[in-house]
Order: C-alpha cells, then sequence, then structure tokens
C-alpha cells in the first residue's frame, strides 16, 4: 500500500518546508507545455470554461484548468475564491452550469461522487467527513459498504480490513482501540490518520487533499506534506489546497492561484522563490485583475 | 483494493479485544435500560404482586404494547437519520379508511391489509418526497402532514364509525391477533419487526447510510451517499408499520374510528428517547426502543394496581421519562470521552 511509503517520507517533507527547493527538474517544465500524451505528463483531468452560481452568486467564472499524471497542484486563493467550489466540481459533489469536464480526454457528464470514485478521485476531508458517534470501520466504509446479497452488510470484512489497515497504515497499536472504537475516542491526530487512510485504501489515481494542515500541529503537519511527496513518488496526481502559502510551495509542482471565481495565475513552482510566489499573490489579493492571465505573470520570471 | 484485501487475509494481528472501556462504551446504553426495565418491574411486583405475579396483565401488555411499540421501532431508524416523523399517529386512521373501503366492498380481509399498507407507504413517500425534495425540516412538514392525514381520514368517512364484527372469522385476523402457542400475534409481529428493524439498522447499508446521515450529513453528502433515497424510504417504512398497527387494533376492538392511534404520539416518542436514541440523530438503539415501549406502556397499568390515584400517572410518567434520559446521559459522558 503507498500511504506506507507515504508515512515514512516524513522526513523529506520537514525539509521542503525549512528551505525552498532548488530551480531545476524539467517535470516541472513540461507543464507550461501544451499536452503531450506521454507517460507521467499526460493530462488526466481537464476543466474546460466552468461556471458556477448558487443562488445568483457566480462562485466560478470561465475556469479553464488541468491536472496532469504525477504531478501535485497547489490550489491558492483567499476565502471565498471558489477553491472548495472547485474541488467539489471535480468530486462531483457539485455540478457545474456550462463547461466541459475530461477524465484521461475524455468528457464526462452528469459527474457524480459515485462516478468520480470509479474514475479514481479520492478526496480527503479531514476531521469534518468523519462520523463521530460511529465506529471505525463504519467511517472507512462510509458511503460505499461492502455488501453480500440485498444489501447486507459484510461487517466481518469490513472489521477485517479496518482492523488491518489500523495496524499498518495508521500505526494505531493501543490495545483500547478497535475497530469498534467510535471516532470520539480518537485523538486529533488519529482521525487525521484515519480521514487519510479512508482515501488511499481505495486505489486512487488522484488524491484532493481540502485543507489538510488545518488544525494540525507543526509535526503532524511535516508528516502530512511527507504524505502528499509519497503520493508524487507513486506516480499518481493531487491536488492540495491550502491557505498556507509555505505548505503548499513546498509540495507543489504548479500553482493555480484563483481569485473572486477566476483563475488568477497558473504556473510552475520551480521557476519562482518563495518569495516571488508571496509576492504574486499579493498582488494577486490587491488587485485581482493584473494578474488575471498566466502570462501576465511570466514577465516576471527571473 | 484488492492487495488491502490480501493484507487483510494474511494478518492475524487484530483481533477484538475487549477491555472494561471498549465494552463499556458499546453496551453502557443497552445494559443501563436493561437494568432500569427489571428493577421498575421488581418495583411493581413487589408494590403490586397480585396483579404483577399473573399471566392476564402480561397477555395485555404483549397486546397493547405493539400498537405504539410497532412504529416506535421504524421510528428509531428515522431519528437515528436524523429526521423525526410526528405524522404516524395520522397514518393509522388513514389507512384504516382503505382496509375498509376494500373490505366492505369485496370482503377480503388479506386485500383490505395490503391495501392499508399500501396507504400507509404512499403517506410515508408523501412525507419523505417533501422533506427531501423541498428542504423543509421533518418536524414541521410532519406536523402538517399529521393535520392533512387525520383530516382526509375524517373527510372520507365523514367522521364515522365502522364496526368489523365479520373480520373475525378470517385467516387474517388470527394471524394478527390471535395467539400462537399463546403468546398474542401482536407481540409476534412485534418481535419480527424489531429483528427485522435491528437488520436494517446495523446491518444493512440502508441503515449505515442512515446513521451517517444523522451523524454528519455534510460529510454523507461529500461521501456521496444517496441521502434523499435513504430518508425516503424510512419514512415509507414508519408509514407501513402505522398501517399494520391501525389494522391490527383495529381488527382487535373490532371496530374502526377515525381518531385511531391519536393517543400514541408520546408513547412512542418516549419509548424511542428513553430506550437511549440521540434526539440528534447518529446513535440509537433497537433494543432500547423496544424495552422503552414496555417501560412505558406498563406504568399506567401499575399505577392503577397499585392504587395510586389516576392523577398522578402523568408525574410518574414525566418522572421516570426523565430518569432514564438522565441515566443515557450520564453513561454516555462517562464512557463516550
Amino acid at each position: 500500500m503507498q500511504d506506507d511509503s507515504a508515512t515514512r517520507g516524513a522526513g523529506a517533507g520537514e525539509q521542503a518546508v525549512r528551505q525552498p527547493r532548488p530551480a531545476a527538474p524539467s517535470a516541472t517544465l513540461r507543464a507550461m507545455e501544451p499536452a503531450e500524451a506521454t507517460g507521467r505528463g499526460r493530462v488526466s483531468v481537464e476543466l474546460r470554461h466552468i461556471d458556477k452560481s448558487f443562488g445568483g452568486v457566480q462562485v466560478l467564472r470561465d475556469v479553464n484548468f488541468t491536472l496532469r499524471a504525477g504531478e501535485v497542484l497547489g490550489l491558492l486563493g483567499d476565502n471565498g475564491a471558489g477553491k472548495s467550489t472547485l474541488i467539489k466540481i471535480v468530486t462531483g459533489v457539485h455540478q457545474p452550469d456550462s463547461g466541459q469536464i475530461l477524465f484521461n480526454g475524455e468528457e464526462v457528464r452528469g459527474l457524480t461522487v459515485d462516478r468520480a470514485r470509479a474514475l479514481g478521485v479520492e478526496t480527503v476531508y479531514q476531521e469534518r467527513a468523519l462520523a463521530e458517534q460511529l465506529s471505525l470501520w463504519r467511517n472507512i466504509f462510509m458511503g460505499r459498504p461492502r455488501t453480500r446479497w440485498l444489501g447486507f452488510l459484510d461487517v466481518r470484512a469490513m472489521r477485517k480490513v479496518t482492523a488491518d489497515l489500523m495496524g499498518e497504515s495508521m500505526g494505531f497499536t493501543s490495545a483500547v482501540l478497535t475497530p469498534d472504537t467510535h471516532v470520539t475516542g480518537l485523538s486529533g491526530g488519529e482521525r487525521q490518520g484515519l480521514a487519510i487512510v479512508r482515501a488511499l485504501h481505495f486505489e486512487a489515481d488522484i488524491i484532493i487533499l481540502d485543507e489538510p494542515t488545518m488544525g494540525l500541529s507543526l509535526k503532524e503537519s511535516d508528516k502530512l506534506l511527507g504524505f502528499v511527496e509519497g503520493i508524487k513518488a507513486a506516480g499518481k496526481s493531487a491536488i492540495f489546497i491550502d491557505h498556507n502559502i509555505f505548505h503548499v510551495y513546498s509540495v507543489a509542482d504548479r500553482i493555480v492561484v484563483l481569485d473572486r471565481g477566476r483563475i488568477a495565475a497558473d504556473f510552475p513552482t520551480s521557476r519562482y522563490t518563495l518569495e516571488e510566489v508571496t509576492g504574486i499573490m499579493r498582488e494577486v489579493a490587491a488587485s485581482g485583475r493584473v494578474s488575471s492571465s498566466p502570462s501576465a505573470v511570466a514577465p516576471r520570471m527571473p | 483494493m484488492t492487495e488491502a484485501v490480501k493484507n487483510a487475509e494474511s494478518s492475524t494481528a487484530f483481533g477484538r479485544r475487549w477491555t472494561a472501556r471498549t465494552f463499556g462504551a458499546r453496551w453502557a446504553s443497552q445494559i443501563g435500560i436493561t437494568f432500569a426495565f427489571v428493577l421498575m418491574w421488581v418495583a411493581f411486583i413487589s408494590l403490586a404482586p397480585t396483579t404483577f405475579l399473573h399471566s392476564p396483565i402480561y397477555v395485555s401488555f404483549a397486546q397493547t404494547t405493539p400498537y405504539f411499540a410497532l412504529p416506535a421501532l421504524l421510528l428509531t431508524m428515522v431519528i437515528v437519520s436524523g429526521d423525526i416523523d410526528l405524522s404516524f399517529v395520522s397514518i393509522y386512521g388513514l389507512a384504516m379508511v382503505g382496509f375498509v373501503a376494500v373490505e366492505k366492498t369485496n370482503g377480503n380481509v388479506g386485500l383490505a391489509v395490503l391495501a392499508a399498507v399500501l396507504i400507509g407507504a404512499l403517506a410515508g413517500l408523501v412525507n419523505g418526497v417533501i422533506v427531501t425534495g423541498l428542504g423543509i425540516p421533518a418536524l414541521v412538514v410532519t406536523i402538517g402532514t399529521q393535520y392533512l392525514y387525520r383530516g382526509l381520514t375524517l373527510a372520507l368517512v365523514s367522521g364515522k364509525s365502522y364496526a368489523l364484527v365479520e373480520a373475525q372469522d378470517s385467516a387474517t385476523y388470527r394471524l394478527l391477533d390471535g395467539r400462537f402457542l399463546g403468546i398474542p400475534m401482536q407481540f409476534v409481529w412485534l418481535v419480527l419487526v424489531a429483528v427485522g428493524t435491528w437488520l436494517l439498522l446495523y446491518r444493512h447499508r440502508l441503515g449505515h447510510n442512515g446513521h451517517v446521515i444523522g451523524d454528519n450529513r455534510p460529510a454523507a453528502e461529500l461521501m456521496g451517499i444517496p441521502i434523499s433515497r435513504t430518508r425516503i424510504w424510512l419514512f415509507v417504512f414508519v408509514g407501513m408499520v402505522s398501517a399494520l398497527a391501525g389494522v391490527m387494533q383495529s381488527l382487535q376492538v373490532s371496530n374502526f374510528y377515525p381518531q385511531i392511534g391519536n393517543a400514541y404520539l408520546l408513547p412512542a416518542l418516549a419509548a424511542v428517547f428513553v430506550g437511549g436514541t440521540s434526539v440528534f440523530g447518529g446513535r440509537g438503539t433497537v433494543w432500547g426502543t423496544f424495552i422503552g415501549a414496555f417501560m412505558i406502556g406498563g406504568i399506567q397499568a401499575a399505577i392503577v394496581a397499585m392504587g395510586i390515584e389516576a392523577y398522578w400517572i402523568q408525574v410518574i410518567y414525566g418522572g421516570i421519562i426523565l430518569l432514564a434520559v438522565s441515566i443515557h446521559a450520564v453513561l454516555l459522558s462517562r464512557f463516550e470521552r
């Protein structure tokens, strides 16, 4: 299981937070070039001209967005910029008002959560997608229980899988914790582990992390960033949404900045120093429109 | 996934280990309510031995408690899923209108029961569709449909009662209200429905999803749980058992009167909450509701048998309900965190 290697990679993530990575690998440069269907550079998800509004308020305007295989994409933006809505469109929770969603080059209409999962999209929503009063195994199998016939549950198999995941992937060794323990009995870090393992247990190609470091201690954040490095190493792609530029900069190959529902900037991380990225963010926050296209950002390249 | 399954098979490390704490967390509520029930019954027996040491009172409990315990069982599932249904008490009557219409025209009692259950299911469907489709809280919708269904019942039969003496000879009567090895069939049905509800709540996809919906609705949405479909099914089930209870009671007394079921709203809800089901959803037990129903059913008989003035009945009801709910709260804070 890939999550094992992820947690072991914690050290690498820790380093990455402390010092900006040196600009180099060509893998990130490729992200700027037009889609070439070769290996890791293959486009796995593409959104075209997505519009979405809720009750008359336009949340996303003409959003174009691509995610390539083996890429970690950092999604930045202020509160209300439309990050969560964009993610919920990729995961099938919301349907766009207009525009196209393509998975591996093929348009998918009427995307639902089930369909997105079948296409390999898994989301780590952290604690807020755990049911506190329910047991660990019911949380692991939330929304997709294993059944035998007529919808009756295969409880024994689900308990077993949960017990094994607890031992191997979550590192729960306390004898007090069993698959039947309720989530109320877990610490913050343990809940985090449960949410991540749940996403990873079901073979995902695209892993979405929604505000994963929110409310985490420094040590827990480092562990999480190491886990994101592990996703990349496993050749899968990830979308990493966060307020914290430092976290995003340290793991993302490419950064997309959303501002008031538009893509304000889209650039490979390796070409910029952390200071420059902070500057771009400040500019977007201040004026929004100035950097409203990636090309506007390009002249800032060293 | 397949890899994970292989891992699961190869590892035997994690059995279910019971400690006092895990055991308490899992069973505290059900042990608590059972203990309270036994205590209460011991008190009844010692205060009114002539009544509580002889079988007639138990036959009476077994016949009358299911009339409100049946919907209470399914109501437990609805409440676990974060909804409520106050309209079930009117479904007794509305369903019986269908029963009477079929029974009086072609005389087939079995077919009449089917008609009643179908109307119950439809009434539940209407509740579920309004609640999920328009996003109105179930409390508000079912207050409305409680009046609507009761009003329809009264209007359709012009407020009249119907004698059902002829149905007493039917096989359906014996199946619903007869005896099986001396046990009233109402009780047998209650046990069957309780087992069925337990399976649905704990061992079926419907209950698995319902628990999540009641515990954390946004999470259920994010994880792709079919929220509306699940909630609608549960309303339909409440409608169906309410209809069944209405038929059972009407056949038992050989009479259908349009106000049937009216008195059961608070006893059924009390049974659910005395049984330890959370008002906020996400947690509840079928066993608790089952025991809770007999606690509620027993109190009135006991008070009369003990010779306490009837004015005190409601005071004692209130006291026992508050006591049971407090015990659950204390047990929960002790074992859950």
